[in-house]
């Protein structure tokens, strides 16, 4: 069945998950980071945005927190809110769900 | 785009293949109409292209390669899985890649396979499809198939036998021991006997398993399973005539916290601040307790989740199982039960297993 092989053709998937932490400022500017580059610098900047973005709608909705856990069923993103910024934690989950 | 004789087509079951390669669409087009339940096989090359033929006819299952432009693999089923649970699901490509296995079953897909290279693993393809169409055929929930709980526990009874009946709901969790045909115990949370069976048995909505019995429970359950389940039935239609009469009254959809308190008891939970449950559909009302702005924190969770699922959609981190913030003076979980979605605020910084504690207690008194 050597025709079959055709099927064998594609072999790249998605990017692989991101794995690391990094550091944003009050504005959203990623400051450092270690998470692999095959994530892209943008995407590190959307995931801080969105972190921040939720920091300030917690306190207009009088509900505050400095610490954010989000479990994602791939991904655990963990947050930590600073002086003028946000440390974030990203690390997958494994098949058992931890 | 089908291809399928127009003989039966009401009963055939329908299957959508999804590869940015038509050769390859074709060529299993071709292989999979030769399955004995003769289904309805439907090809495209793009996710957006199959979002929108889900949206419009029933599929029984979705087959799926990874790598595509634009859309890729996981991206589609991250969003099926949400829209549509019962749609089965199965990855089949050419990337032989263990996290993707793994990122691929944590979006909760039926089954991953790779392309074949032979004529054995063409042969376990169709097979493996053969047996999730003939799963589909059959319905009922997922797991067991077109029995409900009363069912299950009533034919297990019946025929004599000794199982555990294992019961999730959401985070919850039941077990029912059957010994010998005999009811002999429940348990769920920290509660067993009869109080746990009635619990589970009013539970709406759930996956059930059937596991090999513990062989040495002690009987906790002496009232015949029949009694049992009569009791529980005529307990779960008092329930709903009262909602049903609470919501027919003017004000009726929205329970007061006191109406809420006597109802489920959250009032005894330790620890716990608030709590708010907010129903998938807009048109139902929200319902709180303990909250003096219930309708301010609702949207606060409405969009915070929204925001968060579209980053998981974006970046391919899978669906949102929980959200939780940490403050000073409280901390505030947010856990998704069926299809609504639960806000629990808890006074101070409580321990971890504190917070799992209370979200069950929180959980189960609403899930019935």
């Amino acid at each position: 069945m050597g025709l079959l092989n055709i099927f064998k053709g594609q072999t790249r998937g998605p990017a692989p998950l991101p794995t690391g932490s990094f550091t944003v400022d009050s504005t959203g500017e990623l400051l450092t980071s270690t998470v692999s580059s095959s994530f892209s610098r943008e995407s590190l900047k959307y995931i801080g945005h969105m972190v921040l973005q939720s920091f300030r709608e917690a306190k207009r909705a009088e509900q505050p927190f400095a610490e954010l856990n989000v479990q994602f069923s791939a991904v655990d993103l963990k947050a930590r809110e600073l002086r003028g910024g946000a440390i974030i934690f990203l690390s997958p989950r494994n098949k058992t769900g931890r | 785009m089908s291809v399928a004789p127009e003989i039966e087509s009401a009963v055939k079951p329908k299957i959508l293949l999804l590869d940015d390669d038509p050769d390859v669409l074709n060529l299993y087009q071709e292989m999979l109409l030769s399955l004995s339940s003769m289904p309805e096989v439907h090809i495209t090359t793009s996710g957006a292209r199959a979002m929108s033929m889900l949206e419009t006819e029933p599929f029984s299952v979705l087959v799926c390669d990874l790598k595509m432009p634009k859309m890729d693999g996981l991206q589609v089923i991250s969003i099926v899985r949400r829209k549509y649970p019962q749609l089965r699901t199965v990855v089949l490509t050419g990337v032989a890649d263990e996290q993707m296995r793994t990122r691929a079953y944590a979006l909760g897909i039926d089954l991953y396979l790779e392309k074949p290279t032979n004529n054995a693993e063409l042969s376990f393809l169709l097979e493996c499809i053969e047996s999730l169409l003939n799963k589909e055929a059959a319905g009922g929930f997922r797991g067991v198939q077109s029995k409900s709980l009363v069912d299950l526990i009533q034919l297990e009874c019946l025929s004599g036998s000794s199982s555990m009946l294992k019961i999730t709901n959401g985070r919850l969790e039941g077990r029912i021991y059957i010994q010998n045909g005999e009811l002999i115990d429940a348990a769920t949370q920290e509660v067993e006997g009869e109080e746990a069976f009635k619990r589970i048995v009013a539970w709406k909505t759930g996956n059930f398993e059937i596991v090999p019995t513990d062989a040495e429970r002690e009987r906790k359950i002496f009232t015949s399973y029949q009694g049992l389940l009569l009791d529980t039935a005529q307990a779960i239609d008092e329930a709903e005539a009262v909602e049903e009469r609470a919501a027919a009254s003017e004000d009726g959809e929205k329970l007061s916290d006191t109406q809420l308190l006597k109802k489920s008891s959250l009032g005894s939970i330790p620890g716990l601040e608030y709590a708010l449950r907010i129903p998938e559909k807009s048109s139902k009302k929200t319902q709180a307790w303990g909250l003096q702005n219930a309708e301010t924190l609702a949207d606060w969770v409405r969009d915070t989740m929204s925001h968060f699922e579209k980053l998981g959609d974006k970046f391919h981190f899978g669906s949102v199982q929980q959200l939780e913030g940490k403050g000073m003076h409280r901390v505030i979980h947010i856990a998704i039960h069926g299809n609504d979605q639960f806000a629990i605020g808890m006074i101070g910084s409580p321990s971890r297993n504190d917070i799992d504690s209370t979200v069950q207690k929180v959980l189960e008194q609403w899930a019935s």
